[in-house]
């Protein structure tokens, strides 16, 4: 078994890594995280194993730019963007996604990458735990806490009883 | 795909399917964008193994990639440009993205050459997929010159090989640079135009390109 070309990685993974970096870094930085998510597994794709899960290795490598990134910048972790200006060029419909990403980075941040790499990334619950740190159960309670907070914040309705 | 959370209800589903796929209509180009940005980085950062592009030509889409050193495989689309890249990716390095810019000057003399306006190649190449004696072969072919044809058995002799006809064969079928080293110039000692990469029309077309650039030039 072979690596197949890195353009196959990209073609394959490039939009899911995208919706994790807004998730993860918010609809302002997620273009610098995915390009950094990239170059880096870019550079150490040769001595990933082949028949690795791919998608688990980019995520865990946005998961480390994105904590990176906070340690440079010397702010609370995952810092929440404010809501992004409503503005859309003329002509151009709103994109019905901006109050997803804003609603999402809202979360609290457990929450925010329980949500990022279960629902956005379809990891399994293990592998969220292994990354945000916690028990499987915890990571699963996050997700689903966030989740729950998201359709509140997007639908107005009170969370279920 | 997530298994479905009896514990979910449909605005919560419904949640779960926007992050999972989204509506962004702007996702695309903002995607192409990237992309583009990861190949120059990787370029410019050194490693960037194998950039590659699709040239559209009359003989169909061509497959350039290239290495640092230099152009390293051209590949007509009846040899699946697909599998090619699995194989640059094994052979080579699996570091291996479209990025067009390394290719430029590739790709506007082969546009060139088939236009019949260049006669002979000014790239550097990296011969690195051959080895030997078929390297020996691919290197000697340039000297046939333009709109001029030689048989494998002059090939074999000119090689010091003259017994070597079949392997003369065998390096002008595996040339990983087809059109840039002109294996094309190669035929039957009987005349007949014998096997090629792109296929006998191909060659057949690119023979009568270059005999009429030889009688008119």
């Amino acid at each position: 078994m072979r690596l197949p070309p890195f353009e196959q990685v990209v073609a394959d993974h490039g939009a899911v890594v995208l919706r994790v970096c807004r998730a993860v870094a918010g609809p302002h930085d997620a273009e610098d995280a995915w390009s950094e998510t990239f170059l880096a597994a870019f550079a150490a794709y040769p001595r990933l194993r082949p028949g690795s899960n791919i998608r688990g290795w980019l995520v865990t490598i946005a998961h480390r730019k994105a904590i990176d990134r906070v340690r440079a910048a010397g702010r609370a972790p995952l810092p929440t963007d404010p809501v992004p200006e409503p503005l859309v060029p003329c002509g151009q419909p709103a994109d019905p996604d901006t109050a997803l990403w804003a609603a999402v980075a809202a979360l609290p941040d457990k929450q925010r990458a329980a949500v990022a790499y279960h629902y956005v990334a379809d990891l399994p619950y293990a592998e969220v735990a292994a990354l945000i740190g916690g028990s499987e159960a915890a990571a699963r309670r996050a997700a689903a806490d966030g989740i729950a907070s998201l359709r509140t914040t997007l639908t107005g309705q009170e969370a279920r009883p | 795909m997530n298994t479905a959370d009896p514990t979910m209800n449909t605005a919560e589903e419904h949640v779960a399917r926007m992050l999972r796929s989204g509506t962004d209509a702007g996702q695309a180009g903002q995607l192409a964008r990237l992309r583009a940005r990861l190949a120059d980085h990787a370029a410019a950062a050194g490693f960037l193994d194998v950039a590659y592009r699709t040239l559209d030509t009359a003989l169909g889409p061509l497959l350039l990639a290239a290495t640092p050193r230099g152009l390293v495989r051209i590949a007509y689309a009846c040899q699946d440009h697909d599998a090619v890249l699995a194989q640059l990716a094994g052979r080579i390095s699996p570091r291996v993205l479209r990025a067009p810019a390394r290719l430029d000057a590739a790709a506007r003399q082969i546009g060139e050459y088939l236009a019949g306006q260049r006669a002979s190649f000014d790239l550097p190449v990296d011969l690195r997929l051959a080895r030997g004696y078929r390297r020996t072969v691919l290197t000697y072919l340039p000297a046939i010159g333009y709109g001029r044809t030689a048989s494998y058995a002059a090939v074999a002799a000119a090689t010091g090989n003259p017994k070597a006809v079949r392997a003369a064969g065998t390096a002008c079928a595996t040339n990983p640079l087809p059109l840039v080293i002109p294996c094309h110039r190669v035929i039957r000692s009987d005349g007949t135009l014998g096997a090629y990469a792109g296929g006998t029309e191909a060659k057949r077309t690119l023979l009568d390109l270059e005999a009429a650039g030889h009688t008119a030039g």
